[in-house]
């Protein structure tokens, strides 16, 4: 046994076993308190020091949180990060987005599967280690990337495949990991409106105690801010609504979200705003507090982000030291100054439905992440049913710098109907990826050429959800009335297979479904069936027909954002680029819809084989 | 209000519907004894939205009849060509799903997939059987629950929560791996505190959660949906005029 492994960690039983899941049950209880919204948090903290929830941790959460144990379960189900049995001492998941495959992650996958002995998914049988695929870490300027118990590594090659086997090998604790593995750089490669200001001088926050919540919502208003994370909702009209909905009786506070989910393929913005500007963002949390009146406030960063909570409570701490939050911010300092509000930072874990803003309101709240119906809308019943608002972090951070500079200033940038700038993030075939701020207004062909892209083939415009776009469409702008985006810019030149981002996407969207409705839940799944069909080369011209028709009832019947964006991909790459399907056809209209060789699954799992003598040839 | 007020009314495939303020389309248009195909959603249960299948086209959106709010002069489409072929996909998409096996299950005739299959003029299978593996929970004295035939509406999960004041069950996991689960310590419903006299027992539209007693009680040809077809009795208001057994009648034939 090798210096620093605590068998006791992988596997289950034992006095000393019990005992450490209690301590670790009492310290989250302690931190977190016992309201039934806290049981997905209290999951978490299990699930990180021993890479499970162990059956005693969800007894006593039964008995002290009064949820049922099938909530629970279901919970665990739910949540790609959590499991009800071992995963291993070493948990990485490599990041699987199309940008880090295009990175070459399939191979590193493979070579870090030989070196540690294991098989994709299931743990080595001394407990030792889990190496698994896992959707976009947000890593994509930085990539192939992965997590290791949670914590990000980036710039993965073969080399550092090699060490961290080793690493893993000898047992080593993450922390006397070399410290280079773990490093992520921010690469703002062209700020502007927002990017160009780094320093946090709170005089968003010093107009508000001024000059109190109404000026600063007319600010805000004049600034024509339209919310960041995609859906493009006027900021003042969502603050002004919370503001005016009644509150919970018995319940008079309401709530500020800053959704921190960036699930989004190819987005990781966000990620670097709170690594480089969390004041502003937090400053633009309590000045919405301010503004809507009130006195809790969430930050839900996604747990692929994990590697950002130390310094995010950190920077909160600090702000509670400076009575930036806490009790009577402000008092004294003028007429919007003397209110109550702190922000608490709740982890997700592996889901991204979660940052559609009602799922995330059920994830907060500790349960699966199933979007609710609406009406009624989170400013009148969101958190618990109180009024809520929720923004990106983009948003906040702009919604600072605009109390602090009025709204004219950030209308001098942008067009009509989209005031100001937009962050992106640039990713896939170019020379410099990294974050670029641009007025909106921008068009394709000029953030490809601030990059470096060269001989670009397609750029998919607004992550797996959006669009895909042609060169003859590079002159085309961002904007929410042209192409509207949450950030997501991936790059792809004349070299690639456009059929693999489609699979990459297709499988994406049927993992990521939350399973509530028919079209999404099944239609999800046989979307992903027939690409994979067409990439075997099994298809005929009917089944392309069918993609097209299963797409449109993902897009017209779905209960909510993710299933009527999910196939997108779909339609977009039929009309604009049939080839990529057609030259992989079969010659006949049909083909039958029986897998021969599927059916040979169960056979060849009883005889151990799985060698090309135990496969029958795709055209058989 | 007054008496002279008119009502509020929104259209329905050209019909004039009327509504009270926070009534949905399905409501109104259900009291109104008027039929929107629908398998999650029951009057006098949380309206859900999950199964798709009242999909309508309102003022050009479309939407859930169960949860869309109805609207003063709304024009809503629900009868027409391209609405019943989505429908007609997505119970096509729940077909392939499970393991629905008409002519063996004891629902037949009472089950409203079958039923509503047959309303939206459903013919055929569309899509590749997924032929999941699953299981048949026969730990309960008087239910047996059928996890082969759940089409995961959630109406147990309701009303065991809203009406019995239990919480026997849930739905876990996600995507096409979703499941109904129940809260035991062994997962099986004979260890819960499920009652056959629970609406839990009663409410399930497919064949998942079946009385034991009851089987094969009504010969096939003599049950609910083969006396009279859904749009009838499926929740609507009934038309005094109606030319079908009255649907107490019915509650005989099929107890
Ligand atoms: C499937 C799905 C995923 C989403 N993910 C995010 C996300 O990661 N971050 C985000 O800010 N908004 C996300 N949204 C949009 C949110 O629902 C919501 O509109 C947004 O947080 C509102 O903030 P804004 O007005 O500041 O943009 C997502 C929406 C959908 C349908
Ligand atoms: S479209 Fe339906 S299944 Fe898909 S994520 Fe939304 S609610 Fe869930």
């Amino acid at each position: 046994m090798s210096p620093g492994y605590d068998p006791a960690m992988a596997h289950g039983g034992g006095a000393a076993e019990s005992e450490r899941i209690e301590r670790v049950l009492r310290g989250s209880l302690a931190a977190l308190g016992q309201g039934p919204d806290t049981v997905l948090q209290h999951l978490i903290a299990q699930q990180q020091v021993f890479s499970h929830v162990p059956e005693p941790a969800i007894d006593r959460l039964v008995a002290a949180l009064g949820v049922t144990r099938a909530q629970i379960l279901a919970a665990i189900d739910f949540y790609a990060f959590l499991h009800l049995t071992p995963r291993g001492r070493f948990d990485i998941r490599v990041s699987d987005n199309i940008t880090d495959r295009m990175l070459g992650n399939a191979a590193l996958m493979t070579q870090l599967c030989a070196a540690l002995g294991v098989r994709p998914g299931e743990p080595r049988a001394d407990g030792r280690v889990t190496v698994d695929f896992t959707s976009c870490t947000g890593m994509c300027d930085q990539g192939p990337a992965a997590l290791v118990n949670g914590l990000a590594l980036t710039r993965l090659d073969a080399g550092r495949i090699r060490d961290i086997a080793a690493l893993v090998e000898a047992g080593t604790p993450l922390a006397h990991w070399p410290q280079g593995f773990f490093a992520v750089s921010n690469n703002v490669q062209r700020p502007g409106l927002l990017l160009a200001d780094l320093e946090a001088r709170e005089a968003g926050l010093a107009r508000l105690f001024a000059q109190g919540g109404p000026a600063v919502l007319a600010e805000v208003e004049r600034a024509g801010l339209r919310g960041r994370g995609g859906a493009g909702f006027t900021t003042a009209l969502k603050w002004r609504f919370c503001r005016e909905a009644p509150s919970e009786p018995g319940h008079p506070d309401k709530v500020i979200v800053c959704n921190a989910d960036e699930g989004e393929p190819g987005t990781f913005k966000d990620r670097v705003l709170l690594t480089a500007y969390a004041d502003l963002v937090f400053e633009g949390m309590t000045i919405a507090a301010g503004v809507v009146g009130a006195s809790t406030g969430f930050l839900y960063l996604r747990g692929e982000y994990r590697c950002l909570l130390d310094h995010l409570e950190a920077v909160l701490a600090r702000r509670r030291a400076r009575g930036l939050l806490g009790t009577g911010i402000g008092a004294g300092a003028g007429p919007g100054g003397g209110f109550d509000f702190d922000i608490r930072v709740h982890l997700g874990a592996g889901a991204y439905i979660c940052g559609e803003e009602s799922a995330l309101i059920e994830s907060l709240e500790g349960k699966r992440g199933i979007t609710r119906k609406r009406p009624p809308f989170p400013v009148t019943e969101g958190y618990l049913d109180r009024p809520t608002v929720v923004n990106n972090v983009e948003t906040f951070l702009a919604a600072a710098r605009i109390a602090e500079h009025g709204g004219y200033w950030f209308r001098s940038e942008g067009t009509d109907r989209s005031a100001g700038s937009k962050i992106l993030s640039v990713s896939g075939d170019c020379a410099r990826p990294g974050i670029y701020e641009v007025p909106f207004g921008t068009p394709v062909a000029e953030v490809l050429a601030d990059c470096g892209a060269r001989d670009t083939q397609c750029v998919q415009v607004s992550g797996a959800a959006g669009v895909t776009l042609t060169p003859d469409e590079f002159h085309r702008v961002l904007a929410f009335e042209d192409l509207p985006t949450a950030g997501s810019f991936m790059v792809f030149d004349r070299s690639r297979d456009l059929l693999e981002m489609v699979r990459n996407f297709a499988a994406f969207f049927a993992h990521e479904s939350c399973g509530f409705c028919t079209p999404c839940r099944v239609g999800g799944r046989l979307v992903q069936d027939l690409v994979e069909k067409v990439a075997a080369g099994a298809a005929g011209s009917h089944d392309l027909d069918e993609l097209h028709d299963i797409a449109q009832v993902l897009r017209r019947a779905s209960h909510c954002g993710l299933g009527h964006t999910a196939a997108n991909h779909v339609l977009n790459t039929l009309e604009k680029f049939p080839h990529i399907y057609r030259e992989r056809l079969r010659r006949t209209d049909y083909t039958p819809s029986f897998d021969l060789d599927a059916a040979l699954a169960e056979a060849r799992a009883l005889t151990h084989r799985d060698d090309a003598g135990s496969h029958l040839p795709a055209d058989a | 209000m007054s008496n002279e007020q008119a009502q509020s009314t929104f259209t329905l495939d050209g019909r004039r519907i009327p509504f009270e303020p926070g009534q949905t389309i399905m409501d109104a248009a259900l009291a109104a004894g008027v039929y929107i195909p629908h398998l999650c959603h029951k009057p006098g249960y949380a309206p859900h939205g999950s199964c798709r299948v009242c999909v309508v086209r309102a003022d050009g959106r479309e939407l859930s009849a169960c949860t869309a709010p109805a609207a003063a002069d709304m024009s809503v489409e629900s009868e027409v060509p391209d609405i019943r072929a989505l429908r007609v996909a997505v119970l096509q998409m729940l077909f392939a799903e499970g393991n629905h096996v008409c002519p063996a299950c004891e629902a037949s005739g009472n089950c409203t997939l079958q039923a509503v299959a047959y309303h939206c003029g459903m013919l055929t299978p569309r899509f590749p059987q997924r032929f999941p593996r699953r299981a048949v929970d026969a730990s309960h004295p008087d239910v047996i629950l059928d996890h082969n035939r759940c089409i995961l509406c959630e109406l147990c999960v309701r009303a065991s929560r809203d009406h019995d004041g239990k919480r026997v069950f849930a739905v876990s996991g996600r995507g096409i791996a979703s499941k109904l689960i129940v809260d035991a310590p062994s997962g099986q419903l004979g260890d819960t505190d499920f009652s056959a006299d629970d609406a839990a027992a009663r409410v399930c539209p497919v064949g998942a959660i079946l009385p034991r007693d009851a089987a094969f009680r009504a010969p096939i040809g003599r049950r609910r949906f083969d006396v009279a077809p859904v749009s009838r009795v499926g929740d609507v208001t009934p038309d005094p005029d109606a030319q079908w057994p009255a649907v107490d009648a019915l509650e005989e034939v099929t107890a």
